[in-house]
Parts: structure tokens; sequence; C-alpha cells
């Protein structure tokens, strides 16, 4: 498996369950959803900052967010609920009404 | 007293009820001055921002981009829907019970498709009881009892925060007079969430595994051993270890959330989990329940079993009640394309769903009934603002164990509640079909 | 000004005030029975029709957050009864766990115009109140769940009985509720921790109180408030082999007070494990015929599809091991649990078809009709639609002998049913369905066609066929409004919610609401219910202290 492959986790947060109250469009919410939690030594593999931006892609579409340090295994990341999440879940459900929202293939790369 | 400025007029409302999430919880106090929200105890901090920010972002009244009043929102809405030949009902989390139950008659007055947020969230839980059953409690027998709880793929420090302290962690009962001391507390999951601080132990386990685990630990339950060193990451003998705990308890309850749900496998983790739970009550009393709710999305499958058999993706197209998950689930609806309306209420169907069904929903009639601007506001055909249930509207809303609670109304809104904008929907609805074939339609019902 | 009509030309049924059978006239003003009418009235012809009152289910599962579970947890079980919308009219499933609406549409249909819910944890009642509303048609009323209650067992164990009585007057006046109810007294507490109670002498873990106490505590609680209908009880030990000891030590133990014994069928079994599982049916109806301050009802087995919902946990898990279906648990906190396991009854299955027997040979062999009422203690037994096939096998013995021929061959040999030649009349079957489960639940405006009594009136066809008599009732009316003509419902409407008003007997003491706080989840002060939040309530005053 090449080292830029993970597996994507979304889920709630408290900041974003916060921020959502001051509306959508609101910086804190935007912030949250758009930030990429990964383990500090995947940073480092693939060359990145913390801060920097990343690209993620998955079967079904892409995003642009930011990276930041988590406290999260290797080969997992992590994104909160939100529009970014959104472009990167499929909407096939192999006819269970449910789409796969955790536990996605994603592929990591440097962004600009 | 006589009116005057500069009086105040200050009001304390006690045992509040919380619409936030499926905690329910049901003392808050919240202090009211001239009619705006100035402080709320005892609410953790998603509750009381709930509370605290209701103001900001509302919606406004409007048709195609354009302001209108509330009555011609409803008249188009209902223009919209009598005209419809697929349409779809969907949302219904953050509203409270009687606005639901008007939901179910729309939808079976227009032969909708009628679905809600659990469909993405809790729905292959429901799917799992329905194949194997449950073994389950209350959350106040877990105050009492519980001396082992377990978190699996649910993280109730940021989705559920008062969980914890007033029902699972660190909550005293008639059994567990120490509170924590009288329980052991084991978080299970992919990544050490903020619950793995409140844990005794935390076991991290491999994504996509958990349908392996349950299944090993059926095996191990029933005496068999097994070839592999490890499962899902997580050496055998740590699972014997867990499973010794589990037995050796004298009430266990184990809570999972949408590490499950959402996850490959999607019911049949569940339905693994919830065999494993029956299975204990050999050696043991031992529970499952799922960390449910977001707002009152209990109460929404609660009203709707009552009324057509089945809790969520229920088709009322030919005249009676279908049920068929996969296919009249709100996501391959969209996915497909095939509804031709939608009213969307009390939800951001399009802030929260995959890019695909979005995508569907904004090439077709869409009504948004929300107290808020949204996602789906902001590209709704009709948009018609609502009193927020739980805060300026009141009504009963489900705990994530079905225990219902009133939900009080603290502050006034210029806008009517959701439950009144249905009614007038239904009432317009009605007129247009009996002015269409003069036969009496009537909305049907017992309240109707 | 509510309408006026009178039903002329019917043969009339109506024991409570010793009619039977003979033509009169029956009129109607103000949704009431009058001995005339003031103005034009409305004529309803019902020559060669056979008037009776509206039946009365004394006990039966439509409404509970235990009745919901199961129909969630049972999409299977809707298919086969889908029912349309119609102007004024909503969709629904039926079968044997219906729908709201349909339960109502599907009672009405037999002619049914008030149903008893018969089993409700007190903090799910406000959501039994919430069903109620979307069940039309019928006056309804609610059993509060109270023998396993854990603020009865503490008062028990101080041995407090004032304590208990105000206790007691606080849940129904605080619930809206129409009586006590009490499910395998001390058992489902027992059931919390994994166990079950075996005899009435058994001890409560930590609370160190037997059944016995229990069952008698709640009795004279029951008696000295003057609630109009007794304690409902489902005894210890249901379903179990040998367990009519347990029964008749229960009634034992009761003797000289008023008592309900539900679904007696559940309890009458003989024999020291299933393969010696046998009737005890003539001992119970013995010892029910000697003793005229027992009433029961019968929860009569039905063939086919079941849906098990009881407030019994321990048995429910023995179901699930014994039938191997799916199970559904949910222990409540400070008061009860509930077991919800689907079941299938076969005519060939040796167990199945005594149980069958038993409830005919009880029905058969209790001789005073005024003291057992018709039941299937739905859906336990099978589904209340089910009432007018066993109408049939209680008039016509040759439609017994028919069945018994079809059903394993060891109910010819081991019970006495093939010997039994009773034949119900149509005035005892009016009595076991309609004016004694009115009787024995205190309500004197329902089950008879006397002078200020509810105008709920049933119309059957005569038509040898029983069944297929009172399937289909030719006129239903509510409150005086017809709701059902040739079959089809005609006038939906909004039943009453019927609820005892207990007298004063002092408030809770000023702890309770700390206690209360600490073992239960929600503010005290959120736990009663405004009888504002109930549309239709009809109160019903407690009588005397017994």
């Amino acid at each position: 498996m090449s080292e830029r492959r993970f597996t994507l986790i979304t889920g709630r947060t408290t900041k974003q369950g916060r921020s959502v109250h001051l509306g959508k469009g609101a910086r804190e919410f935007l912030d949250e959803i758009s930030t990429l939690q990964m383990n500090p030594k995947d940073i480092e593999v693939l060359g990145l900052q913390e801060g920097d931006q990343v690209r993620l892609s998955t079967r079904d579409g892409s995003a642009v967010v930011k990276c930041k340090k988590g406290d999260i295994p290797q080969g997992l990341v992590f994104i909160a609920y939100g529009g970014f999440v959104n472009a990167l879940v499929g909407s096939d459900t192999q006819a269970t009404g449910m789409p796969n929202t955790k536990g996605i293939e994603v592929e990591v790369e440097r962004h600009g | 007293m006589a009116e005057s400025v500069g009086v105040k007029e200050v009001k304390v409302i006690e045992g509040v009820t919380c619409p936030f999430c499926g905690v329910t919880c049901d003392d808050l106090v919240v202090h009211v001055e001239n009619g705006k929200i100035k402080e709320v105890k005892n609410a953790c901090v998603l509750g009381k921002d709930t509370f605290m920010h209701h103001l900001e972002g509302w919606a406004t009244p409007r048709i195609q981009g354009k302001p209108a009043t509330i009555d011609q929102c409803i008249d188009a809405a209902a223009e919209i829907l009598a005209k419809a030949k697929y349409p779809l009902i969907y949302g219904l989390d953050s509203t409270e019970l009687q606005a639901q139950r008007k939901s179910i008659e729309l939808a079976d007055l227009i032969g909708a498709n009628i679905d809600h947020t659990s469909s993405v969230c809790h729905a292959p839980s429901l799917q799992a009881v329905q194949t194997v059953g449950i073994s389950s409690c209350t959350v106040g027998e877990v105050k009492n009892r519980a001396d082992l709880v377990i978190f699996w793929g649910c993280n109730p420090a940021e989705a559920h925060p008062r969980h914890p302290s007033r029902y699972s962690v660190t909550a005293k009962g008639l059994f567990t007079p120490k509170g924590k001391k009288d329980r052991m507390v084991i978080h299970v999951d992919v990544r050490p969430t903020p619950t793995a601080r409140m844990a005794d132990a935390f076991i991290q386990i491999k994504p996509n595994s958990d349908y392996e685990i349950f299944s090993a630990l059926r095996a191990l339950l029933k005496g068999h051993e097994l070839d592999q060193a490890e499962v899902g990451g997580v050496a055998i003998d740590e699972w014997k270890t867990l499973l010794e705990k589990m037995k050796s308890s004298k009430f266990g309850i184990l809570y999972w959330g949408m590490g499950l749900t959402m996850t490959r496998g999607k019911y049949l983790n569940i339905v693994a989990l919830l065999t494993l739970t029956q299975e204990l009550n050999r050696f043991t009393k031992f529970q499952a329940a799922p960390m449910r709710g977001h707002g009152n999305v209990v109460g929404m499958a609660q009203v709707l079993t009552w009324q057509t058999g089945f809790p969520f993706a229920v088709n009322m197209s030919r005249g009676y009640p279908r049920f068929n998950p996969g296919e009249y689930s709100v996501a391959d609806l969209l996915a497909h394309g095939e509804v031709d309306a939608a009213l969307i209420l009390a939800a951001d169907a399009i802030g929260n769903f995959p890019a695909k069904m979005a995508e569907h929903l904004r090439s077709i009639p869409m009504i948004a009934v929300d107290p808020k601007e949204s996602e789906t506001t902001k590209v709704a055909t009709v948009v018609i603002p609502t009193a927020q249930a739980g805060i300026a509207a009141g009504g009963m809303a489900y705990r994530m164990d079905h225990i219902p609670l009133v939900m009080k109304k603290v502050v006034d809104s210029p806008y009517p509640s959701d439950r009144e904008v249905l009614e007038r929907i239904i009432a317009k609805v009605v007129a247009m079909k009996n002015g269409g074939n003069g036969a009496p339609v009537r909305a049907g019902g017992a309240r109707g | 000004m509510g309408r006026s009509l009178k039903i002329v030309g019917g043969e009339v049924y109506d024991p409570a005030n010793g009619v039977n059978g003979a033509v009169r006239e029956i009129c109607v003003q103000d949704g009431k029975i009058v001995e005339s009418c003031t103005g034009a009235a409305e004529i309803i012809e019902a020559r060669n029709l056979v008037v009776m009152p509206g039946g009365v289910d004394i006990h039966t599962h439509i409404a509970s957050p235990a009745v919901n579970a199961a129909r969630g947890f049972r999409p299977e079980d809707h298919r086969h009864g889908l029912m349309s919308k119609r102007p004024g009219i909503r969709s629904g499933v039926g079968f044997t766990v219906p729908s709201t609406f349909a339960t109502g549409y599907l009672y009405t249909k037999m002619g049914y115009t008030t149903v008893m819910e018969a089993a409700n944890a007190p903090i799910g009642v406000r959501h039994t109140h919430e069903e109620l509303i979307d069940i039309p048609i019928l006056d309804k009323g609610i059993y509060v769940l109270m023998g396993n209650n854990e603020f009865i067992l503490k008062y028990l164990k101080a041995g407090e009985m004032e304590k208990v009585k105000r206790y007691v007057a606080w849940l129904i006046r605080s619930l809206k509720g129409y009586g006590i109810k009490l499910v395998n007294p001390g058992g489902v507490e027992q059931w919390k921790y994994g166990k079950d109670v075996e005899s009435l002498d058994d001890k409560v873990y930590y609370f160190d109180v037997t059944p016995r106490q229990i069952l008698k505590a709640l009795s004279w609680a029951n008696e000295s408030l003057g609630l109009p209908h007794p304690i409902h009880l489902h005894a210890n030990r249901l379903g179990i082999p040998n367990n009519y000891l347990t029964t008749l030590e229960t009634m034992h133990a009761l003797d000289g007070s008023r008592l309900h014994m539900a679904h007696i069928q559940f309890h009458s079994y003989g024999g020291e494990n299933w393969g010696g599982f046998c009737s005890k049916a003539v001992e119970i109806a013995e010892y029910i015929n000697a003793h005229p301050n027992v009433t029961t009802d019968i929860g009569q087995v039905v063939f086919g599809d079941a849906t098990t919902i009881t407030a019994d946990g321990p048995w429910q898990y023995r179901l699930y091991k014994l039938s191997k279906n799916k199970w559904y648990n949910q222990d409540i906190e400070v008061e009860t649990g509930c077991g919800i396991v689907p079941y299938v009854y076969r005519e060939k299955n040796y167990v199945n078809a005594i149980q069958w027997a038993i409830g005919l040979e009880l029905f058969l062999l209790i001789r005073d009709p005024w003291r057992v009422f018709l039941s299937t203690d739905h859906p336990n037994g099978g589904p209340f639609i089910f009432y007018p096939w066993i109408i049939k096998l209680l008039m016509d013995k040759t439609f017994r002998a028919e069945m018994l021929k079809r059903v394993h061959k060891r109910v010819l040999s081991d019970t006495t049913l093939p010997k039994l030649d009773r034949e119900y009349t149509l005035s005892e079957i009016a009595i076991i369905s309609r004016a004694g489960p009115a009787r024995a639940l205190g309500l004197q405006h329902k089950g008879h066609l006397g002078i200020g009594a509810d105008a709920d009136i049933a119309i059957y066809p005569k038509d040898d066929d029983r069944e297929q008599m009172f399937e289909h009732p030719v006129c239903v009316i509510k409150d005086g409004e017809t709701v059902l003509q040739e079959g089809e419902i005609v006038g939906s409407r909004d039943g009453k919610t019927l609820f005892v008003i207990p007298p004063e007997v002092g408030e809770m003491d000023p702890e309770f609401k700390t206690e209360f706080e600490n073992y239960y989840t929600i503010e005290y002060e959120n736990f009663p219910i405004d009888v504002e939040d109930i549309p239709n309530p009809e109160a019903i005053p407690a009588g005397a202290a017994r």
C-alpha cells in the first residue's frame, strides 16, 4: 500500500457541534470542518507541515483541506462532518440505505 | 404592576428539556429577560449554545429567492406537493412530536416517501433490532445498576456530553452509590477519542473490523478456540480478558454509535453486537443500547412506527405504508434521482448529504421549513421559517431510550411552529384536491 | 344538540338490564341512550338484526412503548394486513401488532367500542396517551404497572402501608391511569439481575419482600382507595408447567378481596416439565366457580402468528430460548421490564394445542359468565381480530368437534374439552364481551343499553355462522354517531380517554422529590401528565373504600 493511502474517519466534534449554532457560514464552523487530523508521523512522512493544504481523493470525489496533528493512529485521518466530508462520500448504500461514511479509503497529497 | 420603560421582565424557567441531542436533559434552568434568553444553567456546551445562539442565522420567508409572506410560502409549498408525483418528506429530527405527527398525515395525504435523519444515522441499528432483537434498558437502569459500561464506536464526550454524568459513568444510583468507583468503563474505537480520557481502558481496533471482532467474541463465549493471534488488530488474549470482564460483571451495558452503523457491514455489525450481548445473558445481566439522537429523531421513529408500523424509509405512494430500506431510504431515493419534489423540515439535507444526493435535491422543487438558514434554505424553492421547537415552540421529545419528555416554550417567535405550518399546508392541499374533482376529501386522522 | 335516532325492530341483547333477545326500540339522543327522543329522530331499521351494546375489551395490548417496540421490530408482521387511506380514513397496517389507526378501525369492525390497554410502565404512560390520540373511535383506559415498583417495594420493606396507598393514588392521579396492574410481582425486579421468583414466598433481592406481600399490599391499597376495578393481576410463573399451583395459591392469598386474574389460560398448566405439560383447567375453574370475588379473562390461544409482549421479562427470556426467535428486552428504571418475542401457535404442536384447549375448557367450565371475559391477551395468544372465531367455538359444539379433529390428537385424550357440550347463548356472549367486562371495570355507562348509558351500539346480522355474524356488524354506533355501515368505517372520530380520579389521601412526603430524582433520570416536576395534554378525557370517580 502506498504511503499516501489512508483510511478516512468522519464524525462529530465538540467544536463542530457548538459552532453550527453560529450558522453554517460562520468562520469557526468552516474552520473546524475543513481541518484534517493526522498522526504527526504521517504528516512527517508526507513531508508536510501542520497547516499545509492537502488534497484528499476518494472514489467519489476530492476536497482540499488543511492538515493538523491529532491523537490518531498512523494510517487513519479524521475530519468533522460538513461540506468537505460530503464531497468525499459516495451515495451508494449497497441497498442498505446508509452510505459508507466512515472507514473510507482516501489518498492524501500536498496541495499547491 | 404598570408597564414602564426600564422595568425588566425576568422569568426563570426550571425543568426545561434540551432539544439538542438524545440525552434529552430535562433539568435546564433558563433565564429570560424581556423575552430574550440571558442564561442557561445545567446544560452542556452544545445545549447551552443551542439556546444562547437560537436567534443567530434566522431564516426568512421567500419563494424562488424573493421575499414573500408566510401565507404565500404555504400556498406555494402546497402547490408543489399537490402536483408532485413521487414526493419526499425528510428531516424531522430537530422538531417536536406534534409536528412529526402532522408530517406523516401529510405524507399519507399526498402519497409521499417519508424518511428522517435516522436513515443516515442509526437506521442500521433499527434494521439490526428488526433482525435479532435487543437486550436493552432505560438509562436509569445503567445509572442504578451498571458496573461495566462499554462505549464502542461512539464518542459521548463530544456527541452526548452529559450522558456520562447523568447516566453512565459518574452517575450515582441505587446499587452504584459511589458512581465512577462502582463502575469499570471501557472505550473501543479506531482512534482515541476524547471519551478515552474518562475510560479505565481503551482498546484501539482497526477500521472496518467490528463484525469480525464481535464474531470472534461470540465464538470465544461459546468456548471455541481461535487460530488467529489477533482480531481487528488486537491480540486474542486481550479479547479474552474483555470477555471475562463482561461475563463477571453484575450488570453490563454496551453502548454503540455511528462507528458501527456507517462502516463496512452496516447493520450486520450491529446484528453481531446484539447477538453477543443477548448471549451474554446466559452468564449475567447484559444490555446494549444505541447512542441515538440528534434532536428528537427518536420521537420521529416512534410516531412513524405507531402510525405506519415502520420506523423509517416509508413509502405511501400506493395509499398504504410500505417499508424498504435501500429503496425508500432518502439516500437511495436521491442518489437514483427518483423523487420529483421534496419537503425538508428541521434538518439541513444539503449540508449533510454526500454531493450526489444533494445534487438531485437542488434539481427539483424543494421546500425548506427551518428556523435557521442552512445550505438547504440557500437553494430551496420555498423557505418557510418557523419557531424553533424546544425553545420558541413547545411539544414533546423522546430520549434515546424512548422515554418521552415535555419540551417547554421559553421565548416567543414571530414565526409559526412547525406543526402549524404543516397543518396549514395540509389544509391547503386538501382544498386544492377538493377543487380538482369536487369530491370531498378530508385530511383524515383522528385529530384531522 | 346531538343526533337523535331510534333503532327499531331489532332483537336486543342487553343482559345487564335483563333483556334477552326481545324486540325493543332503542332511543338515542346526544350520545346517550334515552327513554324517548324529544324531537324528530333518524330511524335505523334493525328488523331481523341483533342489537347489542358495543364490545368492551378488559385486557388488550394496543398502545404503549412496548407495543410500539413490537411494531417497530416486526416489519414482517405488517405485510399481512395493508390498509389503504380513504377520505377521512388513514392508512395503516394490521395483523398481530396493528398500527394505531388500523387498531381503532379493526376493533370497530367487530362492534367493539371500549378497550383497556393492559400494561404501562409509569414513565412510558405519556407515550401511551400520545398513541391513544391516534387510535380513533374507541374509548380507552390505561392500567399502570406497579407490581415491581421500587418505591412500593421500599415502603413495603419498611412496613409503611399508608405510604404505599398514597404513592398508588399519586401514580394514578399523575398519569391519568385507570387501574392497577401487576405483572409477575417481584419477579420482574429479580430479572433486573437476570433472575426470577420461584414462589409466592421468595424474597426479592435487596428489598426482602415477597410476591405475596406485594399482592396483598396492592390489593389492600386498591380497595381502600375505592378504585372501580380490582387489581388486575398477571400472576407469577406465567407459561411454565405446573404453574396452576401458584395460580391457586395466589387466588387463595387474596381470598375475600376482589381480584381480576388476567389471561388465566396461561396460568392453568400442569406437569413437571414440558414433556408432561397438561391441562389444569378443571382445578382452576373449580376454584373460580366457588369464589365470587374473582373475575378473569381467558387469554385464548388462536392458531397462527402472535407477538408476545409482556412486562414479564424473565418469562420472555425463557420463551426466546425455547423458540429461538428474535428477542427484545427493555428494562425500565425503578418500575418494571418488558420483553417481546414473536411466536407461532401450531395446531399440531402438542403444547400449543393443549393451550388452545385449556382456554376453551375454562370458558366452558366457569359457570358464571359475569366473571369470565373474552380476550386473547392480544397479541400474546393471537390478535384480537379472531374474537369472532372464538365466539363461534363457544357457541357451536359441532365446530369445536371439527377443530378437535385437526389439532394434536392428545387434546382428545388429555383434556376435558371433547366431553364439554355447553354452547354459549347470544346473551352469554353479550355478557362475556361487553356487559361483564364493563361491570368488572366499574364502568356504569358502558356495556349496556339502559337509560343514561353511552350510546355505543353494535348491530349484527343474524347468521348461524357465528364467526360471520360477529365479524360483520351491519352498523356500529359510537356516542350516538354511526361509525360503521355495511362493513366500512364511515365516520372516524376521536374516542375518549377514561381515567380514574382517586380520593385525596395526602401529599407525598417532602423527601419524595429527592428520592425520585436519586433513582429516576428525569425531574420530579416533569413526571405528571396534565389533563390538558389529553384531548378527550373522561374522569371516572373512585367509589367508597371497601
